[in-house]
C-alpha cells in the first residue's frame, strides 16, 4: 500500500559526446565552420523530487556543455520548474518544455520555441524543443484538460553563418541587431488548449497569442533590424485509431498580425496549415507513419506584389509530405529509423537516416545523415551545402 | 533417443497421467478460469516490477516499473498504467494500456524528455514488450476466442495437479500453446508456444506462487526464447489488489504527472 513516506530528490544524468561533419565541402567560406558544423561535449544533471502526498514537485535539468566548434563552455537550463498539483488543478511555474498537437516534426498548433540547429546536426530529438519560461495552469473540469500557458518570449535557434552555409538575401556588411518582444502586457504570451476524448478519439482545441520565432529584418538607420513579428493563432486536432493504425488531423490558422494586409515583405503572410498522418505497425517492430502537410498563404497577390526584386517567390500553397519508419532489431537494442521530408510544391528534400545500438542499459551509439536535396528555394533544398554525418555517443548514469 | 527407448518412456509416462474424464472442465472453461486468475485477480492490483532481460552470453539488462491495473465493468475491458523507474535513459517514461477484449486495444507512450504523450500504433500479438520475450499480449492478457482449447490430460507438475490444455491460435505467431495450469490455482505454471513443426520456440514457467491479499500471484516467472537463447525474467514486488483504484488514475492526465499515491 502507499506509505506516507517522500521521495528523496533523485539524480540522474549522462554524459554525450556529439559530433556532425560536413559531408562536402566545396561552398566553404573562410567565415563558416566547414568540416565540423558542430562537436560538443555535454554533461547533464538533472535533479527531481516531491513530497509524499505529490502535492509538490520540482525538476531541474542542466547541461554543462563545451561547443568545440565555437571553443565555448556554457551551462544551459534545459528545464527547471516547481510544480503544485492538486485532485483539479495543477501549476507548473519556470523553464518548462511543452509539446502540443499531433504533428510529427511538423508543427501547427505548438508554436512554443524550437532548435532548429540541434535536428539539422543531429542531436538527440530531446534537444529540439527549448524550455519556455512559463506559467502553466491545468485544469480538468469533469471530462476537460484545459492548459493555459503564460511564457516569456524565447526565439527559435536557427542555423546560423558560423556553422551553415545557406544564401542569404539580406544585404551584406550591414550590422545586424535583433530585439526581442519585452515584458510588457500586449507582449506576454498566452497559449491555450482545451481538451477531451469522445470514446478513444482525442479533440483538442488550441489558442495563442505570440511571435514569430525567427526575426524579420529590415533596414534601419544603417543596420539590420530583426524584429519578431505578432501572431495568433488558433486550430483543432484529432487523433484516433482508424483500422490497425492511429489516424492523426491537425489544422491551424496563422493570423500575422503585423502584417495583416500581407503586404510587408518582410514579415510572414497569414496562413492556413493543415496536415494528416497516419500510422501503423508493418510488422513485427517495424512502423510505418506518414503525413501529408499543406500550408497557405491568405493575401498571396498582396505578397507577391511587394516581394522585391530579385528574391525567389514562394508558392502560394507549400506542401510536403513526411515518412517515418523505424525497425527494431536483437530485442530491441538495435534501431534504424528513416524520416524523410518531401518537399512536393518546392521539389526538395531532407532525409534523416540513422542507426543506434544500445550497447547496455547505460551507453548507447547512434550515427546518422542529414541529407538535403532538391531545390536551392525551397526550405531543405537551401540547407544543400549542410548536409552531414553525425555520431552521438552517450553513457547515462 | 532410440525409437524404442522412446516407447518405453513414452509408455511411463502414460501410465503417470490420468486420462481426461467426463466430468473434468473442457479446456475453454480451464483457459477462462486461467485467464481470470492471472490476468483479471481482484478489482484492481499494484505491483513493483523487475524485469531482466539476458541474452546468450549472460548480459543483463534491467527494467524497473510500477503497474498499476483496473478491471473495469465485467465485459473483460482492463487498464493498465506502467511507469519506468529504470533505467535512467527511460525514467519517468510511462505506458497507458486501454485494453478491450474484442478490438485493438489503445495505447499511449509518455515520453518526459519531450513532455510528450502519443498515440502507439502498435499489434499486441506481434511486439515485444520493451524488448523481452514477452509480448504485449503476454503482459496484459489475450482474448479467449482468439484460440480453439483443448483439455489433453490432467497430471502432477512439480508437486502441484495440473491440467495440461492444447491451445490453437487463429493467427498468432505461434501454431500451438501448451499450458499446465494449476487444478486449485489456476494459474499457469508453465506454457509451451510451438511452431507448425512442433518445435517449441518460447517457454514460459512460473518460478514462483504466492498468496497476496488472498490472490495466488505467479510472483516470479520467465519467457525463454529457445531459438535465439534469449530470456526474461521477471519479480513483482509489493503486491497489493483491491486498493480502490479510481479510473482517472488511468488517463492522459496521469500519465504526464505520475500519481504520487501509487507510483514510488
Amino acid at each position: 500500500m502507499a506509505s506516507a513516506q517522500a521521495d528523496s530528490p533523485s539524480l540522474d544524468g549522462f554524459v554525450q559526446s556529439h559530433v556532425a561533419v560536413r559531408t562536402q565541402r566545396g561552398a566553404c567560406t573562410p567565415a563558416v565552420e566547414c568540416d565540423t558544423p558542430w562537436a560538443e561535449l555535454r554533461g547533464q544533471l538533472k535533479a527531481e523530487g516531491r513530497n509524499a502526498s505529490g502535492s509538490a514537485a520540482f525538476l531541474g535539468r542542466f547541461d554543462l556543455l563545451h561547443d568545440a566548434v565555437l571553443n565555448d563552455t556554457r551551462i544551459e537550463t534545459r528545464e527547471l520548474y516547481g510544480d503544485l498539483v492538486s485532485d483539479k488543478a495543477s501549476l507548473r511555474a519556470g523553464r518548462q518544455v511543452i509539446t502540443w498537437g499531433v504533428g510529427d516534426l511538423l508543427f501547427i498548433n505548438d508554436t512554443f520555441p524550437k532548435d532548429w540547429v540541434a535536428i539539422f546536426t543531429g542531436r538527440p530529438m530531446q534537444y529540439l524543443k527549448l524550455g519556455s519560461d512559463a506559467l502553466k495552469l491545468n485544469a480538468y473540469p469533469g471530462p476537460l484538460t484545459l492548459e493555459l500557458v503564460a511564457a516569456d518570449f524565447r526565439p527559435d535557434r536557427l542555423p546560423d553563418v558560423r556553422r551553415f552555409i545557406f544564401s542569404d538575401p539580406l544585404p551584406a556588411g550591414l550590422p545586424r541587431r535583433t530585439g526581442s518582444p519585452g515584458h510588457g502586457t500586449g507582449e506576454l504570451e498566452l497559449s491555450l488548449k482545451a481538451s477531451g476524448y469522445l470514446g478513444n478519439w482525442e479533440l483538442a482545441g488550441y489558442a495563442s497569442r505570440s511571435h514569430y520565432r525567427s526575426p524579420a529584418w529590415r533596414v534601419a538607420g544603417g543596420e539590420l533590424v530583426g524584429r519578431f513579428p505578432r501572431l495568433r493563432t488558433w486550430g483543432a486536432s484529432l487523433t484516433g485509431p482508424v483500422g490497425q493504425g492511429v489516424l492523426s488531423l491537425e489544422g491551424g490558422y496563422y493570423d500575422s498580425r503585423d502584417d495583416r494586409a500581407g503586404s510587408d515583405p518582410a514579415v510572414d503572410n497569414s496562413q492556413l496549415r493543415a496536415l494528416a498522418g497516419y500510422t501503423r505497425q508493418l510488422w513485427e517492430d517495424g512502423t510505418l507513419g506518414l503525413q501529408l502537410y499543406g500550408e497557405r498563404m491568405r493575401d498571396y497577390d498582396a505578397y507577391r506584389a511587394s516581394l522585391p526584386a530579385g528574391f525567389p517567390a514562394k508558392d502560394r500553397l507549400r506542401t510536403v509530405a513526411t515518412l517515418r519508419f523505424t525497425q527494431l532489431f536483437a530485442h530491441q537494442t538495435v534501431t534504424f529509423s528513416l524520416f524523410g521530408f518531401f518537399g512536393l510544391s518546392e521539389r526538395d528534400r531532407y532525409l534523416i537516416p540513422s542507426l543506434r545500438y544500445a550497447v547496455d542499459d547505460h551507453l548507447w551509439a547512434e550515427v546518422g545523415i542529414n541529407y538535403f536535396a532538391g531545390n536551392r528555394n525551397g526550405m531543405f533544398g537551401a540547407l544543400r551545402d549542410n548536409r552531414n554525418l553525425y555520431l552521438t555517443v552517450r553513457y547515462a548514469f | 533417443m532410440k525409437p524404442v527407448l522412446r516407447s518405453v518412456v513414452l509408455l511411463l509416462v502414460l501410465a503417470v497421467r490420468a486420462p481426461v474424464h467426463a466430468a473434468d472442465p473442457s479446456g475453454a472453461e480451464i483457459v477462462k478460469r486461467s485467464l481470470d486468475a492471472f490476468y483479471y485477480a481482484g478489482s484492481d492490483m499494484r505491483a513493483r516490477v523487475t524485469m531482466k532481460l539476458i541474452n546468450p552470453q549472460g548480459q543483463v539488462r534491467s527494467r524497473d516499473m510500477t503497474m498499476l491495473r483496473l478491471n473495469t465493468g465485467t465485459s473483460g475491458d482492463q487498464r493498465y498504467y506502467i511507469y519506468f523507474h529504470a533505467p535512467a535513459d527511460v525514467k519517468g517514461t510511462a505506458f497507458l494500456v486501454w485494453k478491450y477484449p474484442a478490438k485493438e486495444d489503445d495505447r499511449w507512450i509518455y515520453v518526459p524528455a519531450l513532455k510528450l504523450v502519443k498515440r502507439i500504433a502498435a499489434d499486441d500479438k506481434r511486439s515485444s514488450f520493451v524488448g523481452s520475450d514477452f509480448t504485449y499480449e503476454d503482459v496484459s492478457g489475450r482474448d479467449l476466442e482468439d484460440e480453439t482449447h483443448t483439455l489433453l490430460r490432467s497430471e502432477d507438475l512439480a508437486g502441484r495437479p495440473v491440467y495440461v490444455v492444447e491451445s490453437k491460435p487463429k493467427a498468432a505467431e505461434y501454431a500451438r500453446r501448451i499450458s499446465w495450469i494449476d487444478r486449485e490455482r489456476w494459474l499457469p505454471l508453465k506454457e509451451e508456444y510451438q511452431d507448425a513443426r512442433g518445435a517449441t520456440m518460447r517457454v514460459f514457467t512460473a518460478d514462483k506462487v504466492e498468496q497476496a491479499d488472498k490472490h495466488w500471484t505467479v510472483t516470479a516467472r520467465t519467457m525463454k526464447n529457445l531459438q535465439s537463447g534469449h530470456r526474461t525474467e521477471v519479480v513483482f514486488q509489493e503486491i497489493a489488489y483491491d486498493m480502490g483504484l479510481r479510473p482517472d488514475v488511468f488517463t492522459e492526465r496521469y500519465l504526464r504527472d505520475a500519481p504520487a499515491q501509487w507510483v514510488r
